[in-house]
């Protein structure tokens, strides 16, 4: 009794984390989305100083590790801009998801046929209307697969935002454990909460894919 | 084929090279309107690249080209511009994979020429009809034959209201069974009085389309001519030995 007492109250407090788990998750996927695809078009379309600065960008992220980012934002920019925990961990994610996001998407833009271009170039497009209209449709679609497992390392990753104190599933789990001092109770439910969460993003990510197809 | 009205396209000693490879090396051309000219040569004599040149895909290194009054190869022209008003149609098709056919018509329509949706709908609908294709609107490329692909693409050329058109050998890439129907609407176009430069070795085409037959070499023009002349009675011995190879291989392939 007192076991599924623990049980529940523990899982109504760690559940509350989800909302949040969450928030950050789409945050970091929505602006590493933006990063990616920016960088990415300037590695491959543009002149050889926007492809420096996006090569650039792409080797110094993925060098550093994630937390060292949270704390450089955290700690450094938040005195200089008012971020709170949340902003300050999600766009640490973003910018490093948006790193490799932009190789993910760097695969996909030279994996579209040159005739794409050719041909739209042919009927008159600019090079910037051709790469909206006519390749960014077929990259998004050929990155789907590798993007699905950009955003369930994501998701995991929003842990460390637990860093600075942000109330997410792990940083729930770990206050409920040191108050009922049953971690494994705590750490087990946070498990089933980021499985399910991962079950579900790739259940999503596989509907789209399915959905956009290119056959070629 | 009256020659008093002014050309609708006029090449003047172009050059090109890519690398240390010369391609066209002076090479002049001058099309009325209306005119179908058959463009043939050796594979590596410049054909492919004398359309990307008079389309500016890749701009000529030196000579001149004016399409109608206005010289292309000037500079501050818009190139974006100038290939609003020149078709082409590829041996690969280069179909938008993402789009269906009715979407490889219609972006054109609604992106570079500015068309309301409705109004882009129903051109591209039309211009399906002219190449017989209106039931295949909703089919995605990979869902069309390659014959059925070409047609579709030259629709999608034929949207934007092209003033000349350019094909690079339209049917190669086609099962031999399928050219037929490709080279149908070429030739329906051609009685349209659209004016064309087809690069390509279908010889019966050649013969019953062509107001004009272009055999280059090198770079260059070598020799040019009505059809008639060309098959029946050329001047150079290199067009004769080219054509008759040319001509053996049709037979054989039919």
């Amino acid at each position: 009794m007192d076991f599924a007492q623990n049980l529940v109250t523990t899982f109504n407090f760690i559940l509350q984390g989800v909302g949040v788990t969450i928030g950050v998750t789409l945050v970091a996927l929505a602006v590493g989305l933006v990063f990616g695809v920016t960088m990415a078009m300037a590695r491959v379309y543009g002149n050889p100083l926007l492809q420096a600065i996006a090569a650039a960008y792409s080797v110094i992220i993925r060098a550093v590790p994630v937390v060292v980012i949270i704390f450089i934002l955290f700690f450094v920019i938040a005195r200089f801009v008012n971020l709170s925990p949340f902003w300050a961990g999600s766009l640490a994610l973003g910018f490093t998801s948006g790193a490799y996001q932009s190789e993910i998407f760097r695969g996909a833009f030279r994996a579209v046929p040159s005739g794409q271009m050719i041909a739209a170039r042919a009927i008159g497009m600019s090079k910037l209307q051709a790469i909206r209209s006519i390749i960014l449709p077929q990259a998004v679609r050929l990155a789907l697969p590798a993007w699905g497992n950009e955003a369930t390392l994501v998701l995991k990753d929003s842990t460390l935002v637990f860093v600075v104190g942000v109330p997410e599933i792990l940083r729930r789990a770990q206050q409920v454990s040191a108050r009922t001092l049953e971690p494994f109770v705590a750490f087990s439910v946070a498990m089933l909460l980021y499985l399910v969460l991962t079950l579900l993003t790739t259940q999503i990510l596989q509907w789209f894919e399915r959905r956009y197809r290119l056959q070629m | 084929m009256s020659t008093a009205t002014a050309p609708i396209l006029r090449i003047e000693n172009i050059y090109k090279s890519f690398g240390e490879t010369r391609v066209l090396t002076g090479f002049s051309l001058t099309v009325q309107p209306q005119e179908v000219v058959v463009v043939v040569g050796p594979s590596g004599s410049g054909k492919s690249t004398l359309l990307r040149c008079i389309n500016l895909l890749s701009p000529p290194d030196a000579g001149r080209i004016w399409l109608e009054e206005q010289e292309i190869t000037a500079p501050g022209v818009n190139p974006d511009k100038v290939r609003q008003r020149i078709g082409m149609v590829f041996q690969d098709f280069n179909l938008f994979n993402h789009l269906t056919a009715l979407g490889n018509v219609m972006i054109g329509l609604t992106k570079v020429r500015k068309m309301p949706k409705k109004e882009a709908y129903e051109l591209a609908m039309f211009e399906l009809e002219r190449v017989g294709l209106v039931d295949r609107a909703h089919y995605y490329p990979a869902q069309l034959s390659g014959g059925q692909k070409q047609r579709v693409a030259i629709a999608r050329a034929l949207g934007m209201d092209p003033h000349i058109m350019l094909f690079d050998e339209p049917t190669s890439a086609l099962d031999p069974e399928l050219t037929g129907e490709v080279l149908e609407v070429m030739q329906q176009l051609a009685g349209e009085g659209m004016t064309m430069i087809v690069v390509s070795h279908e010889m019966g085409f050649a013969r019953q389309v062509a107001s004009r037959v272009v055999f280059m070499e090198g770079g260059v023009v070598v020799e040019e001519g009505t059809p008639a002349q060309m098959f029946e009675q050329p001047v150079h011995e290199r067009t004769r030995a080219f054509l008759r190879k040319i001509s053996d291989m049709d037979g054989n392939n039919r």
